[in-house]
């Protein structure tokens, strides 16, 4: 029995340490593919300058500005949204509330929703309806927001992170203890003034993380900013918001397949692709210190 | 007898189906100590929280009743939840200040009032921190976070910052019960002192502190108020046979 007992737990913890060692490993040989690919091809010039000869030369800047650009203007939308919209179900809401469940239940779908739909929703709505209309509202028909442009991008990737953005800060306000919205409405603090000054503050790391996982994905996804944004080649960066931009994930599905040179780019793709992932490590490492910092300032 | 501060009149609370009070009625002396003590479960908390309507907050509750304070019912619709709260403070079972500091955890009940003006802030918050006697302990690290002081100086933080927006009447629901016998002793000592100027309601579970700093007690038992009266008579001559079997110790 004893025997028996041993033998089942000692293949459990063989099968679990070799889930783990997988991951790591698969992580490792990635990185590693990815680092041998691109070596020859990533240096400083290759960050700062824009692609020359047909993108089979140069850098590729203007992917790393306008992937930069987008997840800044989608954190601009998606956080407060997020943020409000998480209001709302915690502390307005009655979590039996008709509205509630529907609004969770809609989070829900759209955290599963394909991520290429959102890219026709964007198409369908933002550039068609939302800009069309613009255009015919205020410029009397002349084209100018009814096409692809880093705004319209930037919400459909809003769009697609919102649920993430929403469940981090909800989940980040229950951990704000009741004893404490109690205390400040016991001095006589309206419900407003208590979430202003006590349950937002207390929710600020969630926030943080929630905009920080929203980055990580909104950096790496490409299927929403399809049709709505995303440049093949420009040979000048974004301006205005009704300008499209270069991204790295879109970068790098073109340059392997549409590429005019997919073999002969090849290390160029490795060295986009070691810098999407280097960009992607880099916003979280600054919004991890961000984070740490609240905190340490929430303690101190 | 000082005047009457506190009246309810047949009061009742439900959560849900469950009855939690049953047509309490109590009148409460102003700037007296009004202690409720009982086993668990009682319904002397939620009593307590039926005064400055901290129950409103939880879904599914049902009140019957009047509670009248200055002679005027809280449960009425044109009152001012907010303005109500501001005229009743409470201190909490558990401390409870805010991950602020010390200063800003008695400078917020003023700041939500609308009080500004930085010197008169100063002096609010001194004088608060005066009156629960624990400046000596933390004028020196007014900036310091509140999460930094002991388990007795956050209670009397929190007290003090109940103070700070100048309430009459105090509600304090359990405030002694996670300290230990010094602190404890402290926060007695502040409750004998307050009482002077404040109306102080205080539920307890440790009987020999009713005893100490209460003027009038409250015998609770399965939602209905078993017996009130002076402190004194509760404790060595009560009326029922509840409230002597509890205070002796032979159930509860």
């Amino acid at each position: 029995m004893n025997r028996r007992r041993n033998i089942t737990g000692g293949i459990l913890v063989g099968a679990s340490a070799f889930s783990a060692i997988s991951i790591i490993a698969i992580i490792v040989v990635i990185l590693v593919i990815v680092v041998i690919g691109a070596k020859d091809t990533l240096s400083w010039e290759f960050i700062t300058a824009f692609p020359e000869n047909g993108m089979t030369e140069g850098g590729i800047f203007p992917a790393i500005y306008g992937t930069a650009l987008m997840v800044i203007i989608m954190s601009v939308a998606a956080v407060p949204f997020g943020t409000i919209t998480a209001l709302y179900l915690t502390e307005y809401a009655s979590e039996k509330s008709v509205i509630a469940q529907t609004i969770r239940f809609a989070v829900r779908t759209l955290a599963t929703v394909p991520a290429i739909i959102f890219g026709l929703f964007g198409l369908g709505f933002f550039i068609k309806f939302v800009g069309g209309g613009m255009d015919s509202f205020f410029l009397g028909g002349e084209l100018k927001w009814a096409q692809p442009n880093i705004l319209w991008a930037s919400l459909t990737m809003s769009l697609l992170t919102l649920p993430v953005v929403i469940v981090s800060v909800e989940e980040a306000i229950r951990t704000v203890p009741r004893e404490l919205r109690e205390a400040s409405l016991a001095l006589g603090a309206t419900k407003w003034q208590t979430i202003k000054k006590i349950v937002i503050p207390g929710s600020l790391s969630g926030i943080m993380t929630g905009t920080i996982l929203a980055i990580s994905r909104g950096a790496g996804e490409v299927a929403p900013i399809l049709f709505t944004g995303a440049a093949y080649y420009l040979a000048t960066l974004p301006t205005s918001l009704s300008d499209q931009f270069m991204n790295l994930g879109y970068h790098i599905y073109i340059m392997s397949t549409q590429s005019a040179d997919v073999d002969g780019t090849m290390s160029i793709q490795y060295a986009t692709t070691l810098v999407l992932l280097l960009l992607t490590f880099l916003l979280n490492f600054v919004a991890i210190i961000i984070r740490a910092r609240i905190r340490r300032r929430v303690k101190a | 007898m000082k005047d009457t501060k506190i009246v309810t009149k047949k009061l009742s609370f439900y959560y849900g189906e469950k009855m939690a009070l049953n047509s309490v009625s109590v009148e409460m002396p102003e700037k007296q100590v009004t202690a409720f003590i009982g086993p668990s479960g009682c319904g002397k908390s939620t009593f307590l929280r039926t005064l400055n309507r901290m129950n409103d907050l939880i879904p599914n509750v049902k009140i019957e009743g009047e509670v009248l304070i200055d002679d005027l019912n809280i449960y009425d619709k044109k009152v001012d939840v907010v303005n109500l709260r501001k005229k009743i403070g409470m201190v909490f079972q558990k401390s409870n200040p805010f991950a602020k500091s010390i200063f800003e955890n008695i400078a917020y009940g003023p700041k939500i009032n609308g009080i500004s003006d930085k010197k008169m802030l100063e002096e609010i918050v001194v004088t608060s921190l005066q009156r629960t006697a624990i400046w000596d302990e933390v004028k020196d690290r007014m900036n310091h976070s509140a999460l930094g002081l002991s388990g007795g100086q956050q209670q009397r933080l929190c007290i003090a910052r109940t103070l700070a927006v100048n309430p009459e009447i105090i509600l304090m629901d359990e405030p002694a019960s996670a300290l230990d016998p010094i602190s404890t002793a402290k926060i007695e000592e502040l409750i004998f002192e307050l009482k002077k100027n404040f109306t102080i309601v205080i539920v307890t579970h440790n009987m020999q502190q009713a005893a100490r700093v209460s003027d009038l007690t409250a015998f609770f038992y399965l939602g209905e108020l078993i017996e009130f009266g002076k402190t004194r008579k509760i404790f060595t001559t009560p009326d029922k046979k509840q409230t002597e079997d509890y205070i002796t110790g032979r159930f509860g």
